[in-house]
Formats: structure tokens, C-alpha cells, sequence
């Protein structure tokens, strides 16, 4: 009898196996209370050093939607568009949520190095974990919303309930992004080195700053092309829940869906084949 | 060998490791293998210059630049069985491959070939990763808990005795970093053992803390080991291995050397080391 025989024969499993799918959403499940208590608790770590504390989580993005806000106001003068300031700041937050996904979420394997050699737990829970502590670094600047667009000239409506929703989409489009970026970084790690780039890119070509209609109103085409770009789209979607513009098509709704759940399943898949790989190196 | 019924420590040989029919243990006496490690290799790639400094040559920015991949072969087809109720000591020099095995037989180290076989995942002692030190030792409680895989009802009722044991009582409530090393290590220790472990690893975990705390949790262990669990410990302290463990391997160079009783190992061992 071998010793592999002798394991068989005495009911024993391989230890590290890569579960099958269904019972690797379950295990990942069970583990719920997990990653929201880490993502909770990093998040309160991340900023209760400073003096301010949970104050940053509203501070920063508000400085960062006035730099910009302002830059980009004086340079493009009036070519900005009507509610220019209100589109920034919608345009600034929600893209933050995004790329503090991307760039957190592809580091969090390999940011969580000794964490994954010391604990077995289904590897799923650190991307998803990086994904719900962004989302909640998030909510104190959704309220900064609540506040401010009053003061802008735009009182809420029953619309605004349509930011759960999308709020929802985008949280399963960015944890796709956030999987997909994990395992990506575990094989090849200068990907961490290039992503602030791709995110800087996205964040000149996803309409945050610029009135896509307006600029590109002489290539129409460019503009139908903006309608499949998901950043785009979900920005677009906040936009006319909380201020009511129009949107150029209909179907804004149907399509970010299905780059919400289509991300969010691909990334679960991708994430999940590599799940040995995990610990090595 | 893996008999370690065996009088006789036997050493194994290259050939024996990695043969084609390892030895299987005689387990007449009807004991339970929890563990079986079946040729056992680990190996790591690492990404790096890897050339050795030489005096008198050039280091450019170029040179270092050519990157190639170097292979580490930390385990050489390692077997063995391990039944419940075993207490076992892992010794070696560093670098012989002891965490290797242990993180190999949690499953975290994927092998290269060969197989770890269990009858429940092993868990090692080390949660001290997934707490964070800006937090009170209260919320790393939690946390640390939760890491392990502990219901948070379960947690909250296990909450006290892991502050008691740690004897934490005034400080639970200031952040983690605020702690002294040993103060942290107990912390780490409280919460690892908390659970009843049917396979537990202690990696090193009772070098810590002052000789008080070492005696309580080397009970610990043994509470946990005559809880019908099976603890694998991995020390370079003879004496918590002579104390804790009724048998021992050894390993040098990712190959094993020795299997067997504690004071036979742990002789020929320290032999080898004069």
C-alpha cells in the first residue's frame, strides 16, 4: 500500500485543492463577517491616526474635486458645459470608487503576502474586502453630496433613490475589476507599476472633467462610441439621477448591468482557477 | 522512518524518500493517520539577479538588469504519517526547509509534486498577520478571530478568556502597536489556541514571552494535543521539544534525516551540531 493508498483508505483529502466553484462561493460566503469586519477595520486604521480622522474620508475627495473643478474650469471656460462644478464633483467622487479599486485591488494579494502564508481562507475574500472598504470610503463623500448639490441648485427628487441601484452595479463592476487585477498582479508584478497610469488615462477618458457631447459634437460617432464605455456610462447615470440631465441613450441602464454583472462573474471565474497559486512565492 | 513504533531510528536515505514505494507504518495498534505527506517537493521561484558580488567587476545598471529566474528546492521528497494524538518536533538548522513543510502541509505552499493528505486542514499559529496594529487588541480579538474562520457570536463568548490568558486585562482597549513585543506575541498566541485545533502548527510561537507565559502556553499545547488534536512543533529550543513532543524530524537541506522518538532524534541531532 502506498502512502497514497493508506490516505485514501483512512478517508483523508489533499490539503490545498482547489474547491469546486459552487462550494468556493460558499466558503467565500461564510467568510462575510470577515470581510466586512477587515474592510471596516483597515479603513478606520487607514485614517484614525490623524487628527482629523474619518474627516479625510470627506476632506480628500472635496480637495481633489476642487483642484480639478477649478483646473479644468478656467482652462475650458465655458466649453465646460451648464453645471460644470456639479459634474466634476459627481464625475471625481464616483471615479475614485473605481480606481481605488483597481489599484487597491490589484495589490491585494500580494500586498497580503504574510496574510495569505499564514491563514487558509478562500483568497476571494481580499479583493472583496479592498472593493467594500472602498465603497465604504465612499459614503461620507455620498453625503458630502447630499449636502452640497442642494446648494448647487439641485434639490433632492425621488431620482435620487436611483443612486442605490447604481451604486450596487458599480460595486460589482469594480470587484470584477478588483479580481481581475489580483490575480494579474500575482503573475506579472510590474503591472502594479503601470496601473497608475492606465488609471490616470481613464480618468482623462471617461467624461469626468470634459462634456463628451459638447467637445467631440462635430465626430458623432465618437460620441456613440462613449455610449459602450462603461465609466462613462455609470458617471452618466449618477448624473441624471442627481441632476437630471439627459441621457444620450436609453439603454444606459441595460448596458451598465451587463458590464456590472459580466465583470463581476469573468472576475469570479478568473480569480478563482488560480486559487492554489495563491500562496507560492 | 515513518514507523515510529520503530526502537530504532532509522536514518532515511535519499533513496528511501523519494523510492517508488515509500514504507507504509504498520498501524496494528488501530491509531488513526490524520497526516500523510507523500514525497513531498516544494520549490520556489524567485525573480532576481541572482549573481553572487564579485570584487573588481563592473555593476551597471545594464548588468543587473539581465534578470533570471532562480529555483529554490526547499523540500526533497519528504514522507511521512502522522497519526492523531502525535505530538511531533520539527528540528533542523535554518533554512532547512521546517517552515516549508509546515506552510506545505497547511496547503498555503502549493508542492511541485508529491501531496499533503489530511483529515481536516491544519492550521497553523499564525493569525498575527491578518491584525492590524493601529487597532485596540479588543477589535484585533474580533478580527483575528474572524481571519481564523470563528462565528463572531463565538467570538464575543471566547473574548474574555482570550484577554485572561493573555493577560491583557488593562491594556485591551489601546492600540495594538502600543504593546510590547511579548505583550503582542500573547496576544497572537490567545487568540491562535482558543480553538479547540484537531492539527495544529506552532511555528516558533513558544519562543516568545517570558518564562511564565512559556510554561502556560506550552500546557496549552499539550491541553490541546490531549484533546485528541495532533501539534506539530517547530522550535530550535530542545528543551520545549524534549518537553512537548514524543517525536521528532529532523531535517537539513529540504531532505529528512531522522524520524523517531524525542530523545533519540534530539540526541543524534545535537550530536551533529558539536
Amino acid at each position: 500500500m502506498s502512502l497514497a493508498e493508506l490516505a485514501a483508505h483512512s478517508g483523508l483529502h489533499r490539503v490545498g485543492a482547489r474547491p469546486r466553484f459552487w462550494s468556493y462561493l460558499k466558503q467565500t460566503w461564510e467568510r462575510r463577517d470577515f470581510i466586512v469586519t477587515m474592510a471596516e477595520y483597515r479603513l478606520r486604521a487607514s485614517v484614525e491616526g490623524n487628527r482629523l480622522g474619518v474627516l479625510w474620508l470627506v476632506l480628500q475627495p472635496a480637495i481633489n474635486a476642487a483642484i480639478y473643478g477649478a483646473i479644468f474650469g478656467m482652462l475650458q471656460q465655458d466649453r465646460g458645459g451648464p453645471d460644470f462644478a456639479q459634474r466634476v464633483v459627481i464625475g471625481v467622487f464616483l471615479f475614485q470608487f473605481f480606481s481605488n479599486s483597481l489599484s487597491k485591488g490589484a495589490k491585494s494579494i500580494t500586498g497580503n503576502q504574510s496574510l495569505v502564508q499564514s491563514l487558509a481562507f478562500p483568497r476571494l475574500t481580499l479583493p472583496l474586502a479592498e472593493t467594500i472598504q472602498n465603497f465604504l470610503a465612499l459614503l461620507p463623500s455620498m453625503a458630502l453630496l447630499v449636502v452640497v448639490l442642494p446648494i448647487m441648485g439641485h434639490p433632492p427628487t425621488w431620482s435620487w433613490l436611483l443612486m442605490i441601484p447604481i451604486l450596487v452595479l458599480f460595486s460589482l463592476f469594480n470587484a470584477g475589476v478588483a479580481m481581475i487585477a489580483a490575480r494579474l498582479t500575482v503573475h506579472v508584478r510590474d503591472l502594479t507599476q503601470l496601473l497608475p497610469y492606465i488609471s490616470r488615462i481613464l480618468f482623462y477618458t471617461s467624461g469626468v472633467l470634459f462634456d463628451v457631447s459638447r467637445i467631440f459634437k462635430t465626430y458623432p460617432w465618437v460620441v456613440r462610441l462613449f455610449d459602450f464605455h462603461p465609466i462613462y456610462q455609470v458617471l452618466q447615470l449618477a448624473r441624471h439621477s442627481l441632476m437630471g440631465i439627459e441621457l444620450t441613450s436609453t439603454m444606459y441602464w441595460a448596458w451598465f448591468s451587463i458590464w456590472a454583472v459580466a465583470t463581476f462573474v469573468v472576475g469570479l471565474l478568473f480569480f478563482w482557477v488560480a486559487e492554489e497559486r495563491y500562496g507560492r512565492d | 522512518m515513518a514507523e515510529i513504533d520503530a526502537t530504532e531510528p532509522r536514518p532515511a536515505t535519499g533513496d528511501e524518500a523519494t523510492g517508488s514505494q515509500p514504507p507504509v507504518p504498520a498501524s496494528e495498534d488501530g491509531r488513526r493517520p490524520v497526516v500523510v505527506v507523500d514525497d513531498l517537493h516544494v520549490k520556489y521561484r524567485i525573480w532576481a539577479s541572482g549573481k553572487a558580488v564579485r570584487s573588481g567587476t563592473k555593476s551597471s545598471l545594464l548588468r543587473s538588469a539581465k534578470r533570471g529566474m532562480r529555483v529554490v528546492h526547499a523540500l526533497k521528497g519528504v514522507s511521512f504519517v502522522a497519526y492523531e494524538n502525535e505530538s511531533i518536533g520539527v528540528i533542523g538548522s535554518n533554512g532547512s526547509g521546517k517552515s516549508t513543510l509546515m506552510r506545505a502541509i497547511t496547503g498555503l505552499t502549493p508542492p511541485e509534486s508529491g501531496a499533503v493528505y489530511a483529515s481536516s486542514r491544519p492550521n497553523m499559529l499564525g493569525v498575527g498577520a491578518a491584525l492590524i496594529p493601529d487597532l485596540s487588541g479588543e477589535r484585533n480579538i474580533r478580527l483575528g478571530g474572524l481571519a481564523m474562520g470563528i462565528a463572531r457570536k463565538d467570538i464575543e463568548a471566547m473574548r474574555d478568556e482570550i484577554v485572561e490568558f493573555a493577560e491583557l486585562q488593562d491594556f485591551i482597549d489601546l492600540p495594538m502597536r502600543t504593546y510590547s513585543s511579548g505583550m503582542q506575541a500573547r496576544l497572537k498566541f490567545s487568540i491562535a489556541t482558543v480553538r479547540d485545533h484537531e492539527i495544529l502548527i506552532v511555528d516558533e510561537a513558544l519562543a516568545v514571552g517570558d518564562r511564565r507565559f512559556r510554561k502556560r502556553s506550552e500546557d496549552r499545547i499539550r491541553a490541546i494535543r490531549d484533546n485528541a488534536g495532533t501539534v506539530f512543533l517547530v522550535s530550535h529550543s530542545m528543551g520545549s521539544i524534549r518537553d512537548t513532543c514524543s517525536r521528532v524530524i529532523w531535517l537539513n537541506k529540504g531532505e529528512l534525516v531522522m524520524d523517531g522518538p524525542t530523545d533519540e532524534v534530539v540526541s543524534a541531532y545535537e550530536e551533529s551540531r558539536k
